[in-house]
């Protein structure tokens, strides 16, 4: 009875071609939305447990809002446009330092022509959107070969840019402005003259970014372009014979994916760690990506979100279980124990349920659709 | 010369590739999984007082057990359910694979660094008459490269002269053809990642001796991919030129342009290398023409 469309009749094109069609999803996501953005805040605000402390704010909702971006720009890439990549980390890496190289000032010598280009340091929201812009650039260049080359071959060029980029950000001193230590500050994140230091304010931002481009992403991925990467996704050689250019929209798909990609690597180096180090992009990271969008749900807005928490939360809960239940772990075998859970999670999602934990949801519809008369 | 090392593995990768047409993400974990059974197994022995021979002969059958359950339970709970999916799911699935036993082996035999000592690694001096100083030659590598050739060998007749041999080439063409003329299917991939588990076996007895047994053998086994690219993923031989190509040029590499950009290169040379492969000539060097019917 609760989860029922009989009775929403579309009247006009507008409501027809509405991003959430369904009156119950649309309640959902504002009240989702209301906590997100006025209940945390509240409650931290008051200091109700476990709100009070910046613990959940710092080490898990700000984390997991960047990494659900993250996951986002891999799963348009994976997800919805089959193009593999293990080269998610790097792109993060690139969003991070040239947003950190845009808010720092640029300044490029060119001896033989006794010229320089130099940028004055920008303020940080645009250095973070240009920092995005800077990635799809280069994602889209590491696009080109995936013309020629599809998969596993694919899986490879990406970890090749992931080898490259960490070995670039490490040794090019130019990159960290030179600091001998090779790890790098964030500038004070100033945004229209309001700082942003608080871990609630840090929040809140993470939040605007990450709603707006999880919308935009939303939409984008349900109309015509997102139809085009599916397609080619399903069938490249179908799509080609149907008028899609694979060109067009391998490179959009690597394009869009990289700049969200860019975006959360900038947000996860400026709001989430402050200093960091080549160290933060790994090839952990692309994996730990790969594997969010696996679990939430391949091709699913909503999956990067379960996937993101899930990645997270997992490691705290086998942290704080045994110790609960009177069994403590040695640290070793926690971190084993993981490798193993996340590796036998992915093979059995993988046989059982390739959309991941997003289509579980989608029954749960279903099944609400049919309640309480089930057949 | 780890390019010998880098073709070991990349062996085991288009060995599996060849029968199954799975890209075996982990393979290196494999290698790292087979290193810690023989490692234990063999301080175990020794240290209830066994004479060395005995230990090594029993270390070396424990390990390859350990790797025969491997496979089987790879085949039986990941491979074999997913038969007749495409490419990418069974990629990703090799991902979750690796993960599984990096975390199991690492829980049952230990994540310290432990000393193989199977092959001497002594130096020998060639032609010290001839040149200044003789060709420094390592006993290891000399070892290494005689393995890679016996092994290579005997998978090339293995794959060609045996009924199993051609029963695999028919399942790597077309898995629900070679089903339905009555292949055992599961039967030739447990085949497949056994022999790859051997492999890989062999890769750990060398590779340990060289660095002793430890967790950073898996990223040094990320290696044989640039390789696999290099020499093409259907080729034997190809994996084990790839793996020459790799391993001199980068070490070539880092002596003569990593000196004038930074050092380090070695790291990613090997990618790059394959990039341009990939960019004019997807199959690789020895690669077969994959050709596209609509």
């Amino acid at each position: 009875m609760l989860y029922r469309e009989a009775g929403q009749f579309k009247t006009t094109y507008a409501e027809d071609m509405a991003v959430f069609p369904i009156r119950q999803d649309r309640i959902a996501l504002v009240i989702l939305l209301g906590i997100a953005f006025v209940g945390v805040p509240l409650l931290a605000d008051f200091d109700i447990w476990p709100f009070g402390t910046d613990y959940l704010l710092r080490a898990i909702l700000l984390p997991f809002l960047i990494l659900a971006l993250a996951a986002i720009g891999v799963n348009i890439l994976v997800g919805y446009c089959g193009q593999i990549t293990l080269g998610s980390g790097a792109f993060m890496a690139i969003g991070a330092y040239s947003a950190y190289k845009l808010a720092t000032g640029v300044h490029i010598p060119i001896a033989w022509f006794d010229f320089a280009i130099s940028i004055p340091p920008l303020p940080v929201l645009p250095s973070i959107l240009l920092g995005g812009l800077t990635t799809a650039v280069v994602g889209i260049l590491f696009g080109i070969p995936s013309l020629r080359i599809k998969g596993l071959y694919l899986a490879v060029a990406t970890l090749a840019a992931q080898f490259f980029f960490d070995w670039v950000f490490l040794r090019v001193a130019w990159f960290t402005n030179y600091a001998p230590s090779g790890s790098v500050n964030a500038p004070t994140l100033d945004f229209f003259g309001l700082n942003v230091g608080t871990p609630i304010e840090r929040y809140l931002l993470c939040l605007i970014f990450v709603t707006v481009f999880a919308i935009l992403a939303k939409n984008l991925v349900r109309g015509n372009l997102g139809r085009q990467w599916m397609a080619i996704r399903d069938m490249d050689i179908a799509a080609e014979l149907i008028g899609i250019r694979p060109l067009y929209a391998k490179l959009t798909a690597f394009g869009v994916s990289s700049f969200i990609i860019g975006v959360a690597g900038a947000l996860w180096a400026f709001v989430y760690l402050g200093s960091w180090e080549p160290l933060a992009f790994s090839i952990e990271r692309s994996l730990q990506l790969l594997f969010m969008v696996i679990i939430g749900g391949l091709g699913s807005i909503m999956g990067s979100f379960i996937g993101a928490a899930f990645i997270l939360i997992l490691p705290i809960m086998l942290n704080l279980l045994p110790t609960q239940l009177g069994v403590p772990l040695s640290t070793e075998t926690i971190t084993h124990l993981e490798f193993i859970i996340f590796g036998s999670l992915i093979c059995y999602l993988l046989i059982k349920e390739p959309h991941g934990f997003a289509r579980l949801i989608s029954i749960g519809k279903e099944k609400l659709r049919l309640w309480p008369f089930p057949y | 010369m780890s390019g010998v090392l880098y073709s070991l593995v990349a062996l085991g990768f288009v060995l599996i590739f060849k029968a199954s047409g799975v890209f075996n993400f982990a393979q290196g974990a494999m290698v790292l999984l087979a290193g810690l059974a023989l490692v234990r197994s063999l301080d175990l022995l020794v240290a209830n007082g066994f004479p060395l021979w005995v230990a090594i002969v029993l270390g070396i059958g424990f390990a390859a057990v350990i790797m025969a359950i491997t496979a089987w339970l790879i085949e039986r709970f990941v491979i074999g359910p997913l038969v007749n999916q495409d490419g990418l799911t069974l990629f990703m699935s090799t991902i979750g694979v690796t993960f599984v036993l990096e975390g199991a082996a690492q829980m049952i035999f230990g994540s310290d660094v432990y000393p193989l000592r199977l092959f001497p690694t002594d130096v020998w001096l060639l032609f010290e008459g001839h040149f200044p100083g003789g060709i420094l030659v390592n006993q290891l590598d000399v070892w290494g490269g005689f393995i890679a050739g016996i092994l290579v060998a005997g998978l090339a007749i293995f794959f060609q002269r045996t009924k199993t041999g051609r029963a695999l080439r028919a399942v790597a063409d077309d898995h629900m053809a070679a089903q339905s003329v009555g292949i055992p299917i599961g039967w030739i991939w447990f085949v497949v990642w056994l022999v790859a588990g051997l492999v890989a076996l062999v890769a750990a007895t060398v590779w340990g001796t060289k660095l002793g047994v430890q967790f950073s053998i898996t990223f040094l086994a990320l290696k044989a991919l640039p390789v696999l690219i290099i020499g093409g993923l259907t080729s034997v031989p190809g994996a084990i030129v790839g793996g020459l190509i790799v391993g001199a040029g980068e070490k070539l590499a880092e002596v003569f342009l990593g000196s004038h950009i930074g050092g380090g290169i070695e790291y990613w040379f090997a990618y790059v290398l394959a990039l341009a492969v990939l960019l004019v000539r997807p199959q690789g060097l020895f690669g077969e023409r994959i050709i596209e019917r609509i």
